[in-house]
């Protein structure tokens, strides 16, 4: 890769690479690229590839064993389900259900117009308010159908006029 | 004066602590010198965050709990400076949560709750870092391992392998660098014992891992930490960085010549990892996958040099066994599985949280006198030990003592301290089918019984929960059981069919109502469900909108009707409804 393209491509923050100079800096090297843009892009890897000398193909093997990872960028707001053990029992599958009403997405999806990513986490860590979800980082516990569909509706529109606004100012 | 105490772990803070904490802040500045105000980690008692305690200078108080926002002005203007307790939010002394402290004996919690995490001092304060200067300074490693042994500690991560024989093999490894590793992986679903110690006290953590530095003779260190724990993570470079500025870490410890060093790795989001040879390739940059054993990390460890790897818990109890002496920890418990053990509880249990209790108590014990109960008085089925490796145990044997020795007897495992418990509206198929599911998508794929099996059984667990099951099923789910357990090279496959085999082995009838009866005892399994309106309802038409197959018919505002042949038993109606009038049975 030429210094050309390395300059094209803005780089995230590899000091890790620098401070270590070991292979155990790949994985943090990879949290530090999907930190910065959301995913791990193509030119992300072959830029590790190219600081690292590791393989882009071994790098890419990495990519897909670990979860955290992906390889494409989300929608604006993230809802999270939370399908530990206490959620399941007391009815994850149901909130799934509705959010996947509301939005016609399913787990790993994002909808059409780019605002929200649907994903399926293992614990959240509040058992004791399951179900729950969390929006942009937000729980939300103790849902039922009812309460959850409004809390999506409030999303959903509060999404709507955050995007009209953006549109606004851009035309103004 | 006074001091108000927020508890602020994971769970505080999903339950809006944050806010109640800001809350407060606005109060401080209203009365600048009206009260102390602190944060806290865990106190284990999860089912009524937010908490929220005020103490006076004596150090006594009380906990209130579900604490609001709104309800912060009203602690502070008659409690906190009008020195009056307000009853009906109390914790503390409400009889109602009688059993939930007095039944515990906490040692690995003995700091979680109490303590603020962010502040070493407090730590040192409570006698913190004692237990380090005692080893460096009067024991030999020799001595540090026989007080090890002499515990009885064995490891928390689930396998219980003496901790103090770890210790001893790797010591006399040789080989000139030696590594210590901590496991705060945690990836079974419906586990948090391990982050709650991380967040609310994390400097037991470290200590302890300083003492098995010190005994093995190793400098330097990793804790493996699940990405999904940012606010352990963030708390354990925070405790480090504290650690170094006050020379606890670093060259020449305590002017004892002593030296090292711990960092954080972050996970990367697979269960495998948390196996530990698959968490030691992850430190080293690779793919996760587990390798065969011998030679075990206390021969040939992280790159390749001897390694001793415990779990979290297994280090937060060494710096009070070896303050109190290894005989004092083994007069808890019982003949092979000394001290206590931290479990979280969830499911259909009123008191979900952290509790920690004596080994050899018995599941009744847990479940009743310490957790209160079912929610809603339900009838008790079960108790789900060991999360995805481990096994369903029926509340007819839940006078079995948990231990190391009587657990695995009934087909599950220890594990590392989830219990789930579950209620007579739990169904033990699809309970099978979801820690399959989870097990199956988490199998790395190296053992051929363990990618493609797990998945032939996840397929007839899914078949028999839409009622499409033959007998000839349970015969084969035992058949690939036993194939799995045999044929693959790590825990995961080895353990991964024990919900199936609990389950099938003390719940048979229910996986015989799905496949004979087509139907699901529990009412769980929507394929097998029947739905039909009562008489709550009101004919607002939503169900007969909502339905993709027509099948509800009705005027508007008279009692709606569901057409079984034409319904797909999608539940929308269900879901829809906002007057609980729409049955499933
Ligand atoms: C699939 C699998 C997952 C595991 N996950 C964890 C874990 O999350 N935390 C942990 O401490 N040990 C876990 N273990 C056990 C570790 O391999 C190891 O036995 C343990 O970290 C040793 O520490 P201990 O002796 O203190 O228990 C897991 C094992 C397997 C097979």
């Amino acid at each position: 890769m030429s210094d050309q393209q390395t300059n094209e491509f803005k780089p995230f923050n590899v000091d890790v690479w620098k401070f270590d100079g070991h292979a155990g800096a790949l994985i943090p090297l990879l949290q530090s690229a999907q930190d910065t843009y959301g995913y791990v892009s193509e030119k992300a890897i072959d830029y590790i590839s190219h600081v690292t000398g590791i393989p882009s193909a071994d790098i890419y093997g990495v990519v897909t064993f670990y979860a955290q990872f992906r390889t494409k960028p989300l929608g604006k707001h993230i809802i999270k389900v939370c399908n530990g053990t206490a959620c399941h029992v007391n009815g994850a599958k149901g909130v799934y259900e509705v959010i996947q009403d509301e939005l016609t997405i399913t787990y790993d999806e994002t909808t059409d117009d780019g605002e929200f990513s649907l994903l399926s986490v293992a614990c959240i860590g509040c058992c004791s308010l399951a179900p729950v979800i969390t929006i942009d980082g937000e729980t939300y516990g103790r849902l039922n159908a009812q309460k959850l569909r409004k809390i999506i509706r409030d999303a959903k529109r509060q999404a709507r006029d955050q995007a009209k606004a953006a549109a606004g100012e851009v035309t103004a | 004066m006074k001091t108000v105490t927020v508890g602020l772990g994971t769970c505080g803070i999903s339950a809006g602590g944050e806010k109640v904490f800001k809350a407060l802040q606005e109060e401080l500045k209203d009365h600048p010198n009206g009260f102390i105000l602190k944060e806290t980690g865990c106190v284990g008692m999860c089912y009524r965050e937010v908490l929220v305690e005020v103490t006076n200078g004596s150090g006594t108080g009380h906990l209130y709990g579900e604490v609001t926002p709104e309800r912060v002005g009203r602690i502070i203007d008659e409690d906190v400076l009008g020195d009056k307790q307000i009853d009906e939010w109390l914790v503390s002394g409400d009889h109602r949560e009688k059993g939930f402290f007095e039944n515990q004996i906490r040692i690995v919690l003995r700091n979680c709750g109490k303590i603020d995490p962010g502040s070493i001092d407090e730590y040192i304060a409570v006698g913190g870092y004692q237990a380090i200067r005692t080893a460096l300074t009067s024991m030999s490693p020799e001595q540090v391992i026989e007080e090890v042994l002499t515990s009885g500690l064995r490891g928390r991560g689930g396998a219980g392998f003496p901790t103090g024989m770890k210790w001893k093999f790797t010591k006399a490894a040789p080989g000139g660098k030696k590594y210590i590793l901590c496991n705060a992986d945690e990836g079974d679903p419906g586990a948090f014992m391990d982050r709650s110690v991380l967040e609310s006290d994390p400097h037991a953590v470290l200590e302890g891992m300083m003492i098995a530095a010190y005994a093995i003779g190793a400098d330097d260190s990793y804790i493996y930490c699940r990405a999904e724990y940012p606010k352990a993570v963030a708390r354990l470079r925070q405790a480090i960085g504290q650690c170094r500025a006050k020379g606890l870490l670093g060259e020449n410890i305590l002017g004892t010549g002593f030296k090292f060093d711990i960092k954080v790795k972050e996970g990367a989001g697979a269960f495998v990892c948390g196996e530990e040879t698959a968490l030691i390739a992850s430190i080293e940059g690779r793919r996760g996958m587990p390798r065969f054993r011998p030679p075990f990390p206390a021969q040939s460890g992280l790159w390749g040099k001897p390694t001793n790897i415990n779990n979290v818990e297994t280090y937060a109890n060494v710096p009070w066994i070896i303050l109190n002496g290894g005989a004092a920890f083994a007069a808890y418990g019982t003949q092979d599985s000394k001290g206590t053990k931290v479990f979280a509880m969830a499911g259909k249990v009123r008191r979900t949280g952290l509790v920690e209790v004596p080994m050899g108590i018995t599941i009744d014990q847990i479940v009743f006198d310490v957790c209160g109960g079912i929610v809603d008085d339900k009838k008790f089925k079960a108790v789900q030990i060991g999360g995805p490796s481990g096994g369903c145990i029926p509340a007819s044997m839940s006078d079995i003592s948990i231990d190391y020795q009587n657990i695995p007897k009934t087909g599950a495992i220890m594990g590392s301290g989830g219990l789930i418990v579950m209620d007579e509206t739990t169904c033990m198929v699809d309970v099978a089918r979801y820690f399959l599911s989870f097990t199956q998508a988490e199998s790395c794929g190296k053992c051929t019984f363990c990618r493609i099996g797990t998945k032939r059984m996840l397929e007839i667990l899914e078949r028999i929960c839409e009622g499409k099951g033959t007998m000839d099923d349970l015969a084969n789910l035992d058949e690939l059981s036993d194939q799995i357990k045999a044929a693959s090279l790590c825990g995961l496959g080895q353990s991964a069919p024990n919900p199936v085999v609990t389950t099938l082995k003390y719940f048979r009838d229910e996986y015989v109502a799905h496949i004979v009866d087509k139907k699901c005892p529990a009412h769980v399994c929507a394929p097998l469900l029947t739905y039909t309106i009562n008489d709550q309802c009101t004919g607002c038409v939503v169900c007969a909108k909502a339905c993709p197959t027509n099948a509800i018919t009705g005027e508007r505002k008279q009692m709606h009707f569901i057409t079984q042949d034409l319904c797909i038993k999608c539940g929308k109606c269900f879901t829809v409804c906002r007057f609980d009038a729409v049955v499933k049975e």
